[in-house]
């Protein structure tokens, strides 16, 4: 059994990357623990699909406003100089290329920078939301994930097999054991933790890691 | 010129069988929960309208609004981004036993393509879905080095839409997070019908707040204190309720 880090080292790690006055999206769920780790000094405003730019946490129960809701339909809070907007002026930030970063979620991320993270697959109802329309516009769009399944499998393929969410659209991805960018069709690993070999890190990614220059140790704090 | 209306009934009365009815709101934010309502008390009362094509984003959660509306049988089709909520069992159920169609959409191309409904334009080209299972049929072109797919653009008999404040004019300001779909259907639709939370006189919005400008909009009633989609699952309702 290979240490790993948690769901919250490596929303740690990737909110790192994001720059002062970037402007970010980040997909429901997992992907939404990035806000709480902004490096301190370090200003973001966050974009939600259905409408707000510069939303902030949660409020607390009992305090709901269900007209202030996030992409996910959690009630969320302003942070002063918030803005709202309808839906196509929304999705023109997205697909417009205004978006510095955008940090998603996958079930498979393939070396070519195909992404499959909306459906498993033909059972129960499909349903897609914006996952299609956030992996194009942003000028960069990063997943963060586990390094392999539950039950062990590679989430870093050489192809994705289920159904895919945009093609060539991933540029970094930051798993629970390395930093992997995708550049000219393969992952170049970047960082790793300093307790796996090469050799280790590869035996659990289905496709091959090139090494380009130095191999940084990935280093989190406790969370 | 006056484009209130005075109570639900007559709001919704231009909806018939079959028609296709854009409804405004992104889950519970901005849905015109009491026109949605209203159309299900005519249908109880009288049969109709029946086989109606649906466009919203959602597909309804729990067992009011446009969950309502499916569940009372009313709805032929589906034209929607995300099927799912908290309590999805309604268009679930229908969708598995194959007595409801769905067409998916991405949810920025669904919001697009109704915008172009609204502003006359009948197909553009959008990076979404391309090399996906969701552009499978579709024209794709290639624009400076880079492949996108043509859709097309969605219009409606008639828009249900919700506003936080409307003048007689039916210019229309939203709150919040509300706002989402309810500007784009009110220009997509050849009848939009806008419940408001307050009604003013021509005038009483600023003309520099107006979100959606009144040409857009046919008939506006006033609905205060309108039930928000979430109090109501919180508290487990179900519409019409027990008879």
């Amino acid at each position: 059994m290979i240490a790993k880090l948690t769901n919250n080292q490596i929303a740690w790690r990737a909110a790192q990357d994001i720059h002062d006055g970037a402007y970010v999206n980040l997909g429901i769920g997992f992907p939404e623990k990035v806000a709480q780790y902004q490096p301190p000094g370090r200003e973001a405003i966050f974009h939600t699909e259905n409408g707000i730019l510069n939303f902030g946490e949660a409020p607390r129960s009992g305090d709901e406003d269900w007209d202030l809701i996030n992409a996910g339909k959690r009630a969320v809070t302003l942070k002063p100089g918030s803005a709202f907007f309808h839906h196509a002026d929304s999705f023109a930030m997205v697909r417009g290329g205004h978006l510095d970063v955008a940090i998603l979620g996958a079930y498979e991320v393939a070396e070519n920078g195909d992404l499959a993270n909306w459906s498993t697959g033909p059972k129960g109802v499909p349903a897609v939301g914006g996952a299609m329309d956030l992996v194009h516009g942003a000028k960069r769009v990063a997943v963060i994930t586990d390094h392999v399944t539950k039950d062990g499998k590679p989430k870093l393929l050489q192809r994705c097999t289920l159904p895919l969410t945009g093609v060539a659209c991933v540029t970094r991805v930051y798993t629970s054991l390395a930093v992997i960018d995708i550049e000219g069709g393969r992952f170049v690993l970047r960082e790793k933790l300093s307790a796996l070999s090469l050799d280790e890190l590869q035996a659990v990614t289905g496709a091959e890691l090139r090494v380009n220059g130095a191999v940084a140790d990935l280093i989190v704090p406790e969370l | 010129m006056d484009k209130t209306v005075t109570d639900l009934a007559t709001a919704v009365a231009g909806i018939g069988d079959g028609m296709t009815v854009m409804i405004g709101g992104f889950g519970g934010a901005g849905s015109p929960i009491e026109l949605i309502h209203a159309l299900i008390d005519r249908f109880r009362a009288t049969g109709h309208p029946k086989a109606l094509t649906i466009i919203n984003n959602n597909a309804g959660n729990g067992h009011v609004g446009l969950a309502a509306l499916i569940e009372a049988g009313m709805v032929k089709k589906l034209i929607c981004s995300f099927p799912r909520s908290a309590d999805p069992v309604v268009f679930t159920e229908l969708y598995l036993a194959g007595k409801i169609e769905l067409e998916l959409v991405p949810q920025g191309t669904l919001a697009e393509r109704i915008r172009a409904g609204g502003a006359g334009i009948p197909a553009f080209y959008t990076p979404t879905s391309y090399g996906t299972d969701l552009a499978k049929g579709k024209p794709v072109a290639e624009f400076d080095g880079r492949s996108y797919v043509q859709e097309r653009w969605l219009k409606a008999d008639v828009a249900l839409v919700k506003a936080e404040t409307a003048d007689k004019h039916g210019n229309l300001a939203f709150r919040a997070a509300a706002r989402n779909f309810n500007p784009l259907m009110s220009m997509a639709a050849a009848e939009t019908v806008v419940q408001a939370g307050q009604v003013v006189l021509a005038g009483g919005i600023d003309p520099e707040a107006v979100v959606t400008p009144g040409i857009f909009v046919q008939k506006v009633v006033q609905v205060a204190n309108a039930q928000q989609e979430e109090d109501l699952n919180r508290a487990n309702a179900v519409y019409p309720g027990a008879a």
